[in-house]
């Protein structure tokens, strides 16, 4: 019974596994469902196991339910359908034509518009992308997760609910909050016992304590402490001025974590040369050599930017876009002495990922793992900070 | 369990619930599988399992979880510090081990006799691994006492109602054993409703004032932290013992210091709001 559910939702990337979904059966099974809005809030309950995926629920269910809307989910899956090389195969020989001669930003363009129209209109059809042949959308019929329309009929208040998606705010790969990314950065440790033995050991005392027949025989151990020091790298001003708060925020949770051993950050414009800066304005200078040479290789290094510049910024001798700086040894290098020296790094990117097609973007992702300034890909970029080399 | 069973809860005399959640509450009793709820501060997460044990009329076990609590200490705790002391200076039998193991709040509510409501509060203020050494004794609903060799196993599986704040990720396997329900920031009609529980002789004047201020002020993003229902459940205390006219409460919002508990919130409060208005 509804397993199709079952894989909407998974398409839908909420976390569901067999145990939950049998767990669902059972309480069908008890028959405590009298309509729709039942449905809805029970497996709901049963189902989804974080505020943060209600709203792909919401989604999965309308899907599943009425098959009609949720233009954003699908914009997304359209866009991974024509980014599979994989699937142009499918189109005959006139749409690749037309699909070559469009460029991906145009095809994006195109796509948004015609959603917005499409909403307008709103038909609620099948084929609410592209009319006739001649669109280069109109082929989401062949597209795994095609929009499917009918199952149940009657319960329109569960779908409306569904509808509302009153709980998108909720979505982990798009929050923000200084607390959340304090959350995450919170899982940056190793621990490790260091220093001086002043942490009772309780246990071995214990132990020792009967071995000597009862009289106290104090045990001491070295207390545990996060062993992690953290270097924070952040670009500041011109493009990243959309992203301002956002940094802001990520900078105050890194600084008010009191459980780094070492903390310390400086800021740059667009690219890193020969000199980092300790003010957001840039005028207390600090040469980057002498970082590299002060700091150990096991610093934790995250950069901040969107990685976004004139290719001649990043490539060329004197490309500093501040024209004072004059940088005998290009950005690219310097970037590249940075990820040598420090075993751990990452760029976290404020930027949407759909634009990190731009070349300097894609060079700077080769030489250090870019993760999205999410939720999720700030914890994906922890993940990879305290993995061990 | 009978069909009719089912709707057991639904709320009680000073809690006002919704559907979703009595439904998940149900869910949760008749399965037998313990509940996770989560919320905004100040939603009434820990007053729920309050309410479940009025509701229902069973007794209630609270288990406050801290950031040091160990899994094991729920369960039972080997006092062996007082077996040594009482060997040594005591005129009690030793031998019998029984004596010194303590059982804790989940053991307690699997040897009560009736069944009860166990609430684990704010479970992810321990350790990360804490809910993970819970995932037999709550799915089983038993354990096992090497010291004596006995095994516990509950009598009637409680209520089990589990707080969390988010601060801590849950981990898999816990999260595929619970039923889990997020209760969201009560909307201005729920949450006039809900003060009504607690205020009935309310002014309808004074509430709809202070309702509106009170929204008001959650829509400043702004705010460290924003006020929340216990804060206004204290705000209209005060607005009705300070006998504030009812027409002053949304212009000149008196005793401020009861809905912004942070400093740079009351700051940033005086200076948007109070200096504008000069």
């Amino acid at each position: 019974m509804f397993t199709d559910f079952f894989y909407i939702l998974r398409q839908n990337k909420v976390p569901v596994s067999l145990v939950e979904w049998m767990t669902l059966m059972e309480a069908l099974a008890k028959g405590h469902i009298k309509d729709l809005d039942d449905f809805y809030f029970l497996a709901r309950a049963i189902l989804v196991k974080s505020e943060a995926y209600y709203d792909q629920y919401d989604v999965a269910f309308q899907q599943y339910f009425q098959g009609v809307e949720a233009p954003e989910e699908i914009a997304e899956q359209v866009l991974d359908w024509l980014k599979d090389p994989l699937n142009r195969l499918f189109l005959n020989e006139e749409e690749r034509a037309k699909f070559e001669s469009m460029d991906f930003d145009e095809l994006i363009k195109e796509l948004e518009k015609r959603l917005k129209e499409q909403t307008e209109q709103h038909d609620g059809g099948g084929h609410w992308i592209g009319r006739g042949g001649t669109s280069p959308f109109g082929h989401s019929g062949y597209h795994p997760a095609g929009i499917r329309i009918g199952g149940q009929s009657g319960g329109r208040h569960a779908v409306q609910i569904a509808g509302e998606r009153r709980f998108k705010n909720y979505r982990s790969d798009l929050t923000l909050d200084v607390r959340q990314i304090g959350m995450a950065l919170k899982k940056l440790r190793q621990l490790r016992r260091t220093g001086l033995e002043d942490e009772l050991d309780l246990e071995g005392t214990i132990k020792a304590t009967a071995k000597n027949a009862g009289d106290l025989d104090f045990i001491w151990q070295r207390s545990r402490k996060n062993t992690v020091k953290l270097l924070l790298l952040m670009d500041v001003g011109g493009s990243m001025e959309p992203f301002a708060k956002l940094c802001s925020q990520l900078f105050s949770a890194a600084h008010s974590s009191t459980h780094f051993r070492d903390f310390q950050y400086y800021y740059f414009h667009n690219c890193i040369y020969d000199y980092l800066y300790k003010d957001v304005e840039r005028v207390d200078a600090v040469s980057t050599l002498h970082l590299l040479h002060t700091l150990e290789p096991d610093h934790k290094v995250l950069v901040v930017g969107d990685a976004r510049m004139g290719p001649w910024e990043l490539t060329e001798r004197y490309g500093a876009i501040n024209y004072y700086e004059r940088n005998e040894i290009p950005g690219i290098l310097w970037l590249k002495r940075i990820r040598d020296h420090f075993s751990h790094c990452v760029w976290l990117n404020p930027d949407d990922p759909r634009f990190w097609i731009h070349p300097t973007v894609q060079m700077i992702g080769k030489l250090f793992p870019m993760y999205s300034l999410t939720l999720g890909g700030l914890e994906q970029a922890v993940g990879k900070l305290v993995v061990a080399k | 369990m009978e069909k009719d069973s089912f709707a057991q809860f639904c709320g009680s005399e000073d809690y006002v619930t919704s559907e979703p959640l009595e439904n998940a509450v149900n869910v949760s009793i008749a399965l037998g599988r313990p509940l996770l709820i989560r919320g905004e501060a100040g939603t009434g997460k820990t007053l729920l399992a309050h309410s479940i044990a009025q509701g229902l009329a069973k007794k209630l076990l609270t288990w406050n979880v801290k950031s040091t609590t160990k899994a094991q200490e729920g369960l039972y705790v080997y006092d062996t510090v007082q077996r040594l002391n009482d060997s040594r200076f005591g005129d009690k039998d030793i031998s019998d081990i029984k004596q010194y193991i303590k059982l804790g709040k989940l053991g307690q509510s699997f040897i009560a006799p009736e069944q009860v409501v166990l609430l684990i509060d704010e479970v992810d203020k321990a350790d990360i691994e804490f809910p993970n050494d819970l995932l037999n004794e709550l799915d089983e609903m038993s354990f096992y006492i090497p010291e004596t060799n006995e095994t516990i196993s509950a009598i009637h599986r409680p209520i089990t109602v589990i707080t969390s704040n988010a601060e801590k990720e849950l981990p898999d396997a816990f999260l595929r054993r619970c039923i889990f329900h997020y209760i969201e920031f009560p909307t201005p009609e729920l949450m006039e409703e809900i003060v009504r529980v607690h205020f009935p002789d309310i002014k309808d004047s004074l509430l709809s004032e202070a309702l509106k201020s009170f929204y008001k002020l959650r829509e400043v993003d702004d705010f460290r932290k924003k006020p929340s229902t216990s804060e206004l459940i204290d705000w209209i205390r005060a607005l009705i013992a300070g006998g504030i006219p009812h027409e002053n409460v949304s212009k000149r919002l008196p005793f401020i210091g009861t809905l912004l508990k942070k400093e740079s919130d009351y700051d940033y409060f005086v200076n948007n709001f109070v200096t504008r208005r000069r």
